[in-house]
């Protein structure tokens, strides 16, 4: 069934939700490795909200595969077009790499995942220094990637909000049910 | 899937459904420049505050990189080696509560098995080789617990209460302490000045110089200094501080006796205990009443305050911990069980952020190599 240029409900309902979790997470993250007092709150936040947001991503990407998105209106140059694909690459690869390079790190720092005081997840990387050292690394870096992106991706869906409104921005903010106006069709 | 028509009400079946057709919708003008503008404030605006909570704005905040980087001007460490008690054993031993302990704390380790514990003693200072028996401090750290389920991790020390009262003036201490660049000493008057500042760090000053020494790691108490919330099963909490109390007798060792001593004294010692069998503490937990200082270690409680024997340490052997299980671990006193709370003492929120950079970085000494030291096999005693 053809979506009629609108997103379906679920992957509505996972965009605004993860959006809210996912800036936390990054805000979290980057407050947690400065701040002394707030770290052991924000660190025992970032752990199961950052678990939360895989186990969603897969489900949305499910979704996804399941109900294409719609169409960007050939008003979009091709370039766009692209960057837009793969901004979308990256996000879902940083949303579903991100906590799985969390988890594998601590488990290689030796670490209990903690999700609450009493439910630990088992380790899913040997302990060791090195593997410790590199995912640890790669952490820090994508999630400033990540933040970036999303950045973009905000830029972008503003611009055609605000500026272009040529639908895109519709197209995740409401449904297809939706009263539309005579634009659309 | 998606290659089907749209059955929309509203749509002929001869139109490809997937593309609104071009309509020159967009905002031009004044309007367009206004919408851009109010675009890049939001962005701008979220990048600010993504780099305020970053610290990248705020040079003077205090932070673990700057506490370990102070550490670091005063006394310098080495790769892959812990930036303070940078020397020690790991051990391996285990932990089993007593029937007083589940009325103060739910956790697990207290219910009575005999818990598996690894660790690590250590002495104070930044350097690896440092002489055994000439260190005032000395320090155990445990892990109580495997990988799969929720952790106890302590990290102890025989002072019974920390120099300082607070982050700052640990931070400050550090920076006192930092040895001028044209006599390799620290400035007399900015040690003078810091004291003056901080009188709490005399205190500390008497019990380093009074205190006995005694002759192993083996007679040592092990203090936790920070407050902690226990929480029992019905959820009544306690505010406590805790002890490992040895049960092997205390024997000093003089000045004479220190100074004769090899470098690493202690090490070769408790392996001489140990080979004739296991070694034991107690875990005193002492329970603090209404007005008692929480939030400064520097501050003791009355002696007069109740204490609980919660459970029992023994320690069956020790390993270098070049190679050692004890290695790659950060003995974080916050990663804690159910029934086991950290308090609102600043000092021990700073302690966590603090150990987990040092761990960081020297891991990252370890993987780039730059760390055989830390890693080979150390010489024997």
């Amino acid at each position: 069934m053809s979506n009629a240029g609108h997103f379906n409900g679920l992957a509505r309902l996972l965009h605004w939700l993860m959006a809210l979790m996912i800036l936390t997470m990054l805000f979290a993250g980057v407050g947690m490795v400065t701040s002394l007092s707030a770290r052991p709150w924000l660190i025992d936040l970032h752990r199961p909200l950052g678990i939360a947001i895989l186990l969603l991503a897969v489900l949305r990407l499910f979704n996804r595969l399941r109900n294409p998105p719609p169409a960007l209106p050939d008003s979009v140059p091709r370039w766009q077009a692209a960057a837009a694909v793969a901004s979308h690459w990256v996000l879902y690869g940083l949303m579903l790499s991100l906590p799985l390079i969390g988890w594998a790190m601590l488990s290689a720092g030796g670490y209990p995942v903690s999700m609450t005081a009493s439910f630990v997840l088992p380790p899913i990387a040997p302990h060791d220094p090195t593997v410790y050292a590199v995912l640890r690394t790669a952490h820090g870096w994508l999630g400033y990637l990540l933040f970036a992106t999303v950045l973009m991706h905000l830029a972008a869906a503003l611009l055609h909000a605000w500026v272009l409104r040529d639908g895109v921005f519709q197209a995740m903010a409401r449904g297809a049910d939706a009263p539309v106006d005579d634009f659309h069709r | 899937m998606s290659d089907r028509q749209s059955s929309g009400p509203t749509r002929s079946a001869a139109t490809p459904p997937t593309r609104s057709p071009r309509r020159g919708s967009g905002r031009r003008g004044s309007g367009r420049t206004l919408a851009l503008a109010a675009i890049g404030v939001v962005v701008a605006g979220i990048a600010a505050a993504f780099a305020w909570t970053a610290g990248w704005l705020d040079g003077d905040r205090l932070t673990a990189a700057g506490l370990i980087d102070a550490m670091e001007e005063a006394d310098s460490s080495q790769p892959g080696f812990r930036q303070t008690h940078a020397k020690g054993v790991c051990l391996a031993g285990s932990f089993v509560g007593s029937s007083a302990a589940p009325a103060l704390s739910s956790a697990r380790i207290f219910a009575g098995d005999v818990i598996p514990a690894m660790g690590r003693f250590s002495i104070g200072g930044a350097d690896p080789y440092g002489a055994d028996s000439t260190a005032r401090v000395r320090s155990l750290a445990l892990q109580l617990g495997g990988p799969s389920e929720p952790q106890w991790r302590m990290a102890m020390n025989n002072f019974p209460f920390f120099a300082v009262s607070s982050v700052e003036g640990f931070q400050q201490q550090l920076q006192a302490k930092r040895p001028d660049p044209t006599t390799g000493k620290p400035d007399a008057a900015a040690v003078a000045a810091f004291e003056a500042s901080h009188p709490e760090v005399l205190d500390f000053q008497q019990w380093a110089k009074t205190a006995p020494w005694t002759d192993s790691w083996a007679n040592t108490q092990y203090n936790s200094v920070n407050a902690f919330r226990f929480t029992n099963a019905d959820r009544e909490t306690q505010v406590v501080r805790w002890s490992m109390r040895p049960q092997a007798p205390v024997v000093e060792m003089d000045a004479a006796q220190r100074n004769a001593a090899s470098a690493n004294y202690l090490a070769t010692e408790l392996q001489t205990r140990l080979d004739d069998g296991p070694l034991h503490w107690d875990m005193v937990v002492t329970l603090a009443e209404q007005g008692d200082p929480v939030t400064d270690p520097s501050q003791q409680w009355p002696s007069e305050r109740k204490q609980v024997v919660v459970g029992t340490l023994t320690v069956t052997q020790i390993a270098p911990q070049s190679t050692g299980a004890c290695r790659d671990v950060n003995f974080d006193p916050l990663i804690l069980p159910p029934g086991v709370a950290g308090s609102d003492d600043p000092i021990l929120a700073a302690r966590s952020a603090v150990y987990a950079k040092s761990f960081n970085r020297r891991e990252r000494d370890i993987a780039l190599g730059h760390a055989d030291a830390a890693t080979g096999e150390e010489p024997s005693p």
